[in-house]
């Protein structure tokens, strides 16, 4: 019955193409090629490739997103949230670097370079030894501290009902003070366009 | 004639310093018989006499350049460069609901890139019964629809978890654009390639991935993506403009910016979501004990006055006053908009525009007669499903002050009597 509906546009995808294109990496480690890094190896890479923004042992430099560290901090006033303080799977940080790093050059690391820095952000955390190999069939086997840290959206049972009440129209409060400014903060763009307005 | 022009530009600033310096007086008065006549009217002026431009002067026209306050901005201090990075829709000068794309905000992971139609590809693959490659002339055969929706970006207003921050409605509410999109259905797409022998469709994903460097892969579950998901790629009637997509974009109506992923190059239909760093590390919301939401796929009902607002102060002085704004939502039309001039102790339901449409914005008015006094200007809006728009302490009561994305409070403009406008928070 489906099939009376498709319209006969596009053509099939070849292997190729696929295997060019579909490189994203699921949780229970699916679409992992085969392939391995050490520690050793994805120090020397992560100091050539990634160490000028995310600093020598991932700890970031300047605004740069740290890598490393913040163990503990996620109820925190300021969180730190890294790989190994905040994701929870492992195959996010293998897909994301592979497909989506070095910023300004991504697609250009390898399997076996993509294995080793990976494995090199796990030694930053002291998630693993600095003796460490990682490599598709050892995955699955690293812990991600925060791995039990997240729930699916609850809004529906924690926030809807809530908030769905019969909005009060008339005399809600007592008194309303003005309690925060942001001109106090003042850190707004100044408007340009106003001289030529 | 550029002279005059200048000129003229001058001497209207004066006029309108002038007026606000009048406006006091005139106060309660009506229309005050002008002392002298108005040289505007009794002396002849160049655009009276002279010519204008030509048909010819400008193929593609840009807004005339009394406009150029009306423009995009960026914050610099948010983000670490300005490549993966946002900016903001200036919805302070806006009226009506429909975002002029020129100045429609902006968020991308690296770059806006330039793909021409002719390099385009979108590949479908995964569990479908034939993994397909289509040309963008592909895409232009398939039957088409027209919808207008809002793109909300997850993050529009987080900066203001902890209290008030940036001054004015564009850096606070201006991660926002409304566009009528055309473009095929996903649905229409995913059955070209087959879902008969996918199997039970309801745990079923799409990972969806754009063409840039980013990729900006998101994962969506198989009812969203059957139901109301757009391949769009015009909208406001024009091909979309190159920052938010050219030529081939998602339209996730009602769900977060970070999902309408631009550039799209390719949707696999997967049994587990993907668990992106989009989805993971980004787009996950933390709460005050340290567990984060994951999955807050739906903008939540929300608005904000536009003006008066910081950037659209008060100039005429008491009497007549336009209070405007906008209020959307991802479950459905907007049913009704409160405003409040005291804080919120006292409400009166606003006037809509027109009727709510689905998951797009709403255009809302409430004219006042002005005193001149303080006002605590707030707007309260109210969506189908009967959810009122919280205060942002009702959001803090439940999240803490942490979780970045989805800040849908209602928001204070502290109104003095000179006209001008502040981002507040009161008790």
């Amino acid at each position: 019955a489906a099939d009376a509906k498709r319209i006969g546009l596009g053509r099939e995808a070849l292997p190729e193409e696929i295997a060019a294109w579909d490189l994203d990496v699921a949780p229970d480690g699916t679409g992992l090629p085969v392939g391995s890094g050490s520690v050793l190896d994805g120090e020397e890479v992560f100091i050539a490739q990634c160490a000028v923004c995310h600093g020598d042992f991932a700890e970031g430099v300047g605004n740069w997103p740290k890598l490393a560290g913040g163990d503990g901090t996620l109820a925190d006033e300021d969180p730190l949230k890294t790989v190994g303080s905040y994701w929870p799977y492992l195959s996010t940080a293998w897909d994301y670097v592979h497909r989506s790093m070095p910023y300004g050059a991504a697609q250009t690391l390898s399997t076996d370079e993509t294995y080793a820095i990976v494995a090199y952000i796990l030694y930053s955390n002291f998630i693993v030894e600095d003796d460490f190999v990682l490599s598709n069939e050892n995955f699955l086997e690293v812990e991600m501290p925060n791995a039990n840290g997240f729930i699916v959206d609850d809004r529906p049972e924690t926030e809807y009902p809530r908030f769905s009440e019969a909005a009060c129209m008339e005399d809600c409060k007592d008194s309303v003070e003005i309690t925060m400014r942001a001109a106090v903060l003042d850190v707004t763009p100044e408007d340009e366009g106003e001289a030529e307005a | 004639m550029t002279a005059d022009n200048e000129n003229s530009g001058a001497s209207r600033r004066a006029f309108l310093k002038g007026a606000v310096a009048a406006g006091g007086a005139v106060a309660g008065a009506g229309m005050a018989r002008a002392a002298e006549p108005d040289p505007l009217i009794t002396e002849v002026q160049y655009w009276a006499t002279g010519f204008g431009d030509a048909v010819d002067e400008t193929p593609y026209g840009m807004p005339i350049r009394f406009e150029s306050d009306v423009i995009r901005r960026n914050v610099e201090w948010l983000t670490a460069d300005t490549i993966s990075s946002i900016n903001f829709t200036p919805i302070h000068a806006l009226d009506g609901t429909i975002t002029p794309q020129g100045c429609a905000f902006e968020r991308h992971h690296s770059g806006a890139i330039e793909l021409k139609k002719e390099d385009y590809r979108l590949m479908i693959n995964g569990l479908v019964d034939k993994p397909l490659v289509f040309t963008y002339e592909d895409l232009e055969r398939f039957p088409r629809e027209n919808h207008v929706y809002f793109c909300e970006c997850a993050a529009n207003t987080g900066m203001e978890w902890a209290g008030a921050q940036l001054n004015g409605a564009q850096f606070t509410h201006g991660m926002i654009h409304n566009m009528e999109y055309s473009g095929v259905s996903l649905r229409t797409l995913l059955t070209e390639a087959g879902l008969e022998t996918t199997g039970d469709l309801s745990d079923k994903w799409v990972y969806v991935e754009g063409a840039d460097a980013s990729s900006n892969g998101r994962s969506i579950p198989m009812e969203k993506a059957l139901d109301d998901v757009l391949v769009a790629f015009k909208a406001n009637g024009e091909a979309l403009r190159k920052e938010h997509g050219y030529p081939v974009r998602l339209v996730v109506p009602g769900w977060e910016g970070n999902m309408w992923v631009k550039w799209l190059r390719r949707v696999e239909v997967t049994d587990q979501a993907i668990e992106s760093r989009e989805e993971t590390s980004k787009y996950t919301d933390t709460m005050e004990d340290g567990t984060s939401r994951k999955w807050t796929w739906v903008m939540d009902a929300k608005s904000v006055v536009t003006s008066p607002s910081p950037q659209a102060p008060i100039k005429h002085g008491p009497g007549p006053l336009v209070i405007t704004g906008l209020a959307w939502s991802g479950h459905g039309a907007i049913t009704r908009v409160d405003v409040s001039t005291d804080g919120g102790k006292n409400w009166q339901q606003a006037r809509l525009a027109a009727e709510g449409q689905s998951k797009a914005l709403s255009r809302f008015y409430l004219e006042i007669d002005w005193d001149g006094s303080e006002m605590l200007l707030q707007s309260r809006a109210h969506d189908e499903t009967g959810y009122v728009q919280p205060s942002k302490d009702a959001l803090r009561d439940v999240r803490g002050e942490n979780s970045i994305y989805h800040n849908n409070c209602i928001q204070t403009w502290w109104v003095k009597e000179n006209g001008e406008a502040e981002n507040v928070e009161v008790s």
